[in-house]
């Protein structure tokens, strides 16, 4: 009996945030949950067509357009924009810039639970998702980048769960789990940096083999670095706009303290982060300047390229610039958003738009397509908050007040 | 305190084990089986209209369904049309500004190149190159990314985008099954004109020569799929310039395989040289953190009485 009365409380301490299951159910009445279940009410029917009667069922994909939105945004986008969590664990773990503290936590699930969802949105896109781990386990193909991509998302995925794992650990009372993976953490940031540089790099790589498809503005020898540097940009970016959104929603987590503090610590990632966009936009004119494609610009295509160059790239990166200069934090999270949809609009130009840019038949995505994003993104955004209402991400555990991790 | 030799030795055999499944292959110089073989597409032979049976004997050989196929149609000729789960080849028609009246019909079909792009590209091995020279999917190994699709320059993988559960990448296999019994390919067989030449491939560029030579004014002088992307089993002549049959001038001879050699060859350099780029950035940050803790205490024992209270802010 007493330890069925455990078990109970366990689930109230844990899971229901100390209420009961009607007042817990009652709490879930809110504006924001309704719209997440019309989402998932027309998201789940779409997943049930997908998985009964294929992908041309629910998507525009063709034998000439074999990637679409699921490729450019959920997976291509998802991951550039989840490198914060790679990012900022650099910054502090290994540069030892103690300021950016106050958001690894939030940055590195952010980061975890990016590449997760990553991979729920690619079994959409998979022909057969079940067969997932063959190029681990069946078949080797070492000769593909995309063989790169693969393991590389699948090992850092794990190494993200690790750098994660204090938090889960110390949310279950586990002392000697969270000792261990405390222990690993500076291998584990040294190992997510390696295997982000490769594969943020090879999903850009991946586009090599497009020679004669991809707009010459767009395909580049550099497109790895590319991919690369804006992902870097991407991810401190998405880091400011989660932890603005952060602070807002859950502002009951954060101490007055770190609430202080966010707007020293979104000055900085601010200025870095425009002063890397600045690079990025450097070095897209390398890519231009490189295959001599100049005579491209004057032409429709060449337009759009300068659109995304000097309105998605430069523009925000010198919004964000002289924000930070002058301490403006609210403009500095202007330029964050700006950012994230110049590296978005990147992807999709590099995957849809400049992508058989000369052919007849252009894709469109279907809108039950967008239905699966944006079930997976609504599915991803719950997860988050389900993990933060309950572990320590954004607050301390009252155990580990004066712990570094 | 500096990094333990043996630390060091396990992280560059996880480097190494990561690294070494990802490198290219080294700079062996192989030009492909000897014996291979080819077909020779002929498009000044080929008649097109009322014809296309090579259609219809591909879609025999591979069970492919026959509804609306209708070889009298020639409505099907308005558009240009590609390979598909349930067409293996196609014949498109193409009219050449210089001779309106007789328009030319070009077959396509899967290339079979020397290096494939799809094969390089595949991330479980699922495409190969054979000896006898057709390039072979096989479907047991397939995840089903299209990468392939994207990777080929010709165009030619389709998918089963209407199968939920056994889909898989559709493209002509040079009928490799009849090859290996001593037949020839279905479309070699049946064509009426002997516009589809089946053969080694090493002949087939001397027989293509030959007709070059004895009718300079029929033929165009050059063999599509001689040198493109590194040379494809199929070859092509044609009487026309070939990009007013919807051929591409822009792939170049380079194997496609080539494109990202660069990029592979780099990857276990980072795998090896980030480690320790990465813990001297540690080490150092900690040594500059370990001085300004002394400075700090130093600082801190000067002003006696103050030390601790701001500790935890």
């Amino acid at each position: 009996m007493a330890t069925v009365m455990n078990k109970q409380d366990w689930v109230t301490e844990k899971l229901l945030l100390g209420m009961s299951w009607s007042d817990y159910l009652r709490s879930l009445m809110t504006p924001f949950n309704f719209i997440v279940a019309v989402i998932l009410a027309v998201g789940i029917p779409i997943t049930w067509i997908r998985f009964t009667q294929g992908i041309g069922a629910i998507s525009n994909l063709t034998d000439n357009n074999p990637w679409g939105l699921w490729i450019g945004v959920d997976v291509l986008s998802g991951v550039a924009l989840a490198a914060g969590g790679f990012t900022i664990g650099t910054a502090v773990y290994l540069f030892g810039m103690k300021k950016y503290r106050i958001i690894v936590r939030p940055a590195v699930l952010t980061g975890f639970l990016g590449y997760f969802f990553v991979v729920i949105g690619l079994c959409y896109d998979l022909g057969r998702p079940w067969r997932l781990p063959y190029p681990m386990i069946i078949s080797y193909g070492v000769t593909s980048v995309m063989f790169l991509v693969g393991w590389h998302v699948a090992t850092y995925l794990s190494v993200q769960f690790l750098e994660f794992s204090p938090a889960l650990f110390e949310w279950l009372g586990w002392k000697n789990f969270r000792k261990w993976a405390v222990r690993i953490t500076i291998g584990a940031t040294i190992l997510g940096v390696i295997l982000s540089t490769l594969h943020q790099s090879a999903l850009g790589a991946l586009f090599l083999m497009a020679a004669a498809k991809l707009h010459p503005l767009w395909y580049s020898p550099y497109i790895p670095v590319f991919f690369f540097v804006s992902a870097i940009c991407a991810g401190m970016t998405m880091v400011i706009f989660e932890s603005t959104l952060s602070h807002r929603i859950f502002g009951d987590q954060v101490s007055h303290e770190d609430h202080k503090k966010l707007d020293d610590v979104t000055l900085g990632l601010g200025q870095g982060a425009a002063a890397l966009l600045f690079t990025y936009f450097c070095l897209k004119w390398v890519g231009v300047a490189h295959d001599h494609n100049w005579h491209w610009l004057g032409t429709p295509m060449g337009s759009w390229f300068m659109l995304e160059v000097f309105g998605f790239v430069l523009a925000p990166s010198l919004l964000m610039f002289f924000a930070s200069r002058r301490g403006s934090p609210t403009l500095v999270r202007v330029g964050a958003v700006w950012t994230i949809l110049g590296i978005i609009l990147n992807r999709v130009n590099v995957s849809m738009i400049a992508l058989n840019w000369d052919q007849p038949d252009r894709y469109i995505p279907h809108w039950m397509e967008f239905g699966v994003t944006i079930t997976v993104i609504t599915i991803g955004i719950l997860t988050f908050r389900f993990i933060v209402n309950r572990m320590p991400i954004l607050r301390k555990h009252p155990a580990y007040v004066d712990d570094d991790h | 305190m500096s990094l333990k030799r043996r630390d060091f030795l396990k992280l560059s055999t996880v480097a190494a084990c990561l690294g070494a499944t990802s490198t290219a292959h080294g700079m062996e110089d192989f030009t492909g089986w000897p014996d291979r073989y080819g077909m020779l597409t002929d498009t000044t032979l080929c008649i097109g209209a009322n014809c296309r049976r090579c259609e219809e004997a591909c879609k025999r050989v591979n069970e492919r369904p026959m509804e609306g196929l209708d070889l009298t149609d020639n409505s099907v000729f308005e558009q240009t049309r590609r390979t598909d789960p349930n067409s293996y080849t196609v014949v498109n028609r193409f009219t050449v500004s210089e001779d309106s009246e007789n328009p030319v019909y070009v077959k396509k079909q899967c290339m079979h190149c020397n290096e494939p792009a799809c094969a390089s590209a595949c991330l479980v091995r699922a495409f190969s190159k054979t000896k006898e020279g057709p390039v072979l999917y096989n479907k047991d190994v397939c995840i089903g990314c299209r990468y392939c699709m994207l990777a080929c320059p010709f165009r030619i993988p389709s998918y089963d985008y209407f199968d939920a559960f056994t889909p898989q990448v559709r493209k002509c296999t040079m009928c490799y099954d009849r090859i290996v019994e001593g037949k020839i390919p279905g479309c070699a067989e049946i064509c009426p004109k002997e516009a589809i030449t089946f053969g080694k491939r090493s002949d087939l560029i001397t027989l293509a020569r030959e007709r070059i030579r004895h009718d300079p004014d029929r033929y165009q002088p050059r063999i599509y799929g001689e040198t493109e992307v590194g040379g494809t089993s199929w070859l092509y002549l044609a009487g026309t310039d070939f990009t007013n049959l919807g051929f591409s001038d822009d792939l170049g001879s380079m194997p496609y395989p080539e494109l990202t050699r660069g990029f592979l060859a780099a990857v276990p350099i980072v795998l090896t040289v980030w480690p320790v780029l990465l813990t001297g950035f540690y080490k150092f940050s900690q040594s500059r953190e370990k001085a300004e803790v002394e400075a700090e205490a130093a600082a801190a024992d000067d002003k006696k009485g103050w030390g601790d209270g701001y500790r935890h802010e």
